[in-house]
């Protein structure tokens, strides 16, 4: 009877593993890369690392590390995407040995960063462009063009049909319904919102009225965990639109907006697209930190203004003999065999000028 | 031979002698150090919890028992339990409505009507149920329950409108009904497994007695099976409610997260205490993080006192046996 039990419990705990492997999202699926190509470049370093941080940059993270575990047999990595801050605490906490984050460190972040440096400084390396796509739901429309200012609107409620005047005015010619607009946003905080809410009021100062912040705070609209549950939602709501990063967009095969850049083009977003805005933005930090401050008004031809980019916070000195797997984990990610392999995971590759600059600053990471 | 001594007893009643280290004292040490282990782990909760919500409630811009929405980024630092405290509360009673009577006439199935062997298959499927992990359950009624709950709403709203728990206008999908009918099934188990146990439970005699009497199999049931059972379906339901209320993640992907205290079902809202420190922890600072523990301190509040009155009610209906 007992072993009877156990059987019909194993039976079915894996029905439901199988179920649930079956129709969990595919952006997770890991396809051959480019590992054997670029395992001559990779400089090996032996030890143990302990990564955490935003979970915006969490396949690139995995990707990177398949790929430099299967080169170096002695490097262990484990990455930690429980949150940029909860990344930056842990780095401060000396927890975590460099840490991924959406945003910059603060003003009052950096000085407890720093100290932890010991002898060297908390650096910023911008590694993962992750773009944010505007996705939409609406039924027999294709195509859709929107300014920041009609963005705002509609995300902040003040646009509430499918039809408005503002709508159609961006889309000349476009047949759009008289159908209800149902926002999709964040119900975690998030950097995502937090970098969309900063596009928004930074483009469209006007229309947004809410300013920066990680949780969304315009009211109405419909909440979602996580970018998989917005674009779930998004998929599942006809006249609903709501913004993920572009992995998740591709995934669930939805439908991208075009958006106005500040040199007045409708641009669609592509990996490329988005490099340009990385390109366009103005380095902040000095020397090897390389915080950026981005440009959403980009004037760059054909360039897809709302982007995100993920830094690696690390020591540029005081890392003690985690130095040289830091280090190397970190050269490789910068240089372009690994920022080729973004491309296939929804991300876009950093824009070879800043690369470079990258790339230069992760090698010169000491103990 | 040294045994002799145990293995041949005086003449006479020889009692065991108490031993300073014996297993009798051993054993009573271990027992009262695993009572007192409870209360120290309650303590040492509540204190946690006190100490870290304490510099984020001094720093709050707003009353924290009466604002509704949460915001502690390091701009805004105003937070408020009210709206949460109201949706967890609400999301529980509503799931509770759901599920007990269901949960009850499981457990009736399965005690007196069933045949044995579907009451065994049954009971195991129901007990399989509380084995699910809430996240399944949340992907499943975020992806799969919603749409047949998006059309109940839509009709639900047409033909019964005029009250304000079915009214608005839309949109539907994600509201307090889609969360309170997931949390519904996950606590359906808890209930029927305790229910059934104390049904099951009711003297024969008792029973024998009703039918004697020439009751039916049903008023059988009404005058002996459930006033035998009361309190302990009264202490199945509290702690179904227990659940209902601390429930997180199923939540955090089932309701519409907004920040407002309504009694409409059915329109896109909802929000709950546990689900929002599941959205919330994530990216938040020491500050948001004392915050949030400060909406657990009011859970923990919540949920004690449900467990007190549970613990009364079965207290004083205990000599009703």
């Amino acid at each position: 009877m007992k072993l009877q039990r156990l059987g019909i419990i194993a039976g079915v705990g894996l029905t439901a593993t199988l179920a649930l492997t079956a129709c969990g999202s595919d952006n997770t699926t890991t396809k051959p890369g480019a590992t054997g190509a670029a395992a001559a470049k990779i400089e090996c370093a032996g030890g143990t690392l302990n990564v955490a941080g935003s979970s915006a940059q969490k396949n690139a993270m995995l990707e990177w590390i398949k790929a430099y575990k299967g080169a170096c047999k002695d490097a262990k990595i484990e990455y930690n995407a429980n949150g940029s801050g909860a990344g930056i605490q842990g780095f401060t906490a000396k927890t975590a040995d460099f840490a991924g984050s959406d945003s910059a460190l603060k003003d009052t972040e950096q000085p407890a960063a720093d100290a932890r440096c010991a002898t060297g400084k908390a650096i910023h390396l911008p590694m993962v462009t992750g773009p944010i796509a505007i996705v939409f739901k609406v039924d027999n429309v294709d195509s859709l063009q929107l300014k920041p200012a009609t963005l705002a609107g509609i995300f902040s409620g003040k646009i509430t049909k499918w039809n408005a005047p503002e709508i159609t005015a961006d889309n000349p010619g476009a047949k759009l319904p008289d159908a209800a607009i149902q926002t999709v946003h964040r119900s975690d905080s998030s950097g995502t919102t937090e970098n969309f809410t900063d596009y928004l009021t930074a483009t469209a100062k006007d229309a947004w009225t809410f300013g920066k912040a990680k949780e969304w705070k315009a009211p109405g609209g419909v909440g979602s965990k996580g970018s998989d549950g917005v674009a779930a939602d998004v998929a599942k709501t006809s006249g609903s639109i709501g913004y993920v990063e572009m992995s998740f967009a591709e995934t669930a095969g939805l439908k991208k907006a075009k958006i106005q850049n500040g040199a007045g083009e409708f641009t669609e977003l592509t990996p490329a697209s988005a490099a340009k805005t990385v390109e366009s933005a103005e380095v902040k930090g000095s020397g090897d930190d390389l915080k950026l401050k981005i440009d959403y008004n980009t004037k760059a031809a054909g360039a897809y203004p709302l982007v995100l980019v993920t830094y690696e916070i690390a020591c540029s000195a005081g890392n003690g003999d985690k130095a040289a797997l830091i280090k190397g984990f970190l050269t490789y990610t910068s240089s372009t065999e690994g920022q080729a392999q973004l491309t296939k995971l929804g991300y876009a590759p950093l824009a070879e000028s800043v690369r470079v600059k990258v790339a230069a600053a992760a090698a010169k990471i000491a103990a | 031979m040294t045994s002799s001594t145990t293995t041949k007893p005086a003449a006479g009643a020889m009692l065991p002698r108490r031993r300073r280290f014996g297993a009798e004292t051993i054993f009573r040490w271990l027992t009262t150090g695993a009572g007192t282990a409870v209360l120290v782990i309650i303590v040492a909760i509540a204190t946690f919890l006190i100490a870290e919500a304490v510099p984020a409630l001094r720093d709050n811009k707003e009353n924290f028992f009466t604002y509704k929405e949460w915001f502690t980024g390091p701009a805004d630092r105003k937070f408020g339990i009210a709206a949460l405290a109201f949706g967890t509360v609400l999301s529980a009673t509503i799931a509770l409505l759901l599920a007990v009577p269901v949960a009850l006439g499981i457990a009736l199935f399965l005690s007196h009507y069933a045949p044995r062997r579907i009451s065994t298959t049954l009971g195991f499927l129901i007990d399989l149920l509380a084995a699910v992990p809430s996240i399944v359950f949340g992907l499943w009624g975020r992806d799969y329950l919603v749409d047949p709950v998006k059309d109940l709403s839509a009709w639900l709203n047409e033909y019964m409108g005029w009250l304000p728990l079915f009214g608005g206008d839309g949109p539907f999908g994600k509201s307090v009904l889609l969360g309170s009918i997931v949390l519904a099934i996950m606590v359906l188990p808890i209930i029927t497994s305790l229910s059934r146990e104390v049904f099951m439970q009711t003297p024969k005699a008792n029973e024998e007695a009703a039918l004697a009497l020439g009751a039916t199999k049903w008023e059988m049931i009404r005058t002996s099976v459930l006033p035998y059972g009361r309190p302990g379906i009264i202490a199945a339901v509290l702690l179904g409610l227990g659940r209902a209320l601390g429930e997180t993640i199923a939540l955090a992907m089932t309701l519409g997260t907004t920040f407002v205290i309504s009694f409409n079902l059915v329109e896109t809202g909802g929000n709950s205490i546990a689900a929002n420190i599941a959205n919330k922890f994530g990216e938040a600072d020491d500050f948001g993080r004392g915050a949030l523990i400060a909406s657990g301190l009011v859970l923990f509040t919540i949920t004690l006192i449900v467990n007190m009155t549970a613990r009364a009610i079965v207290y004083r209906r205990r000599e009703f046996r």
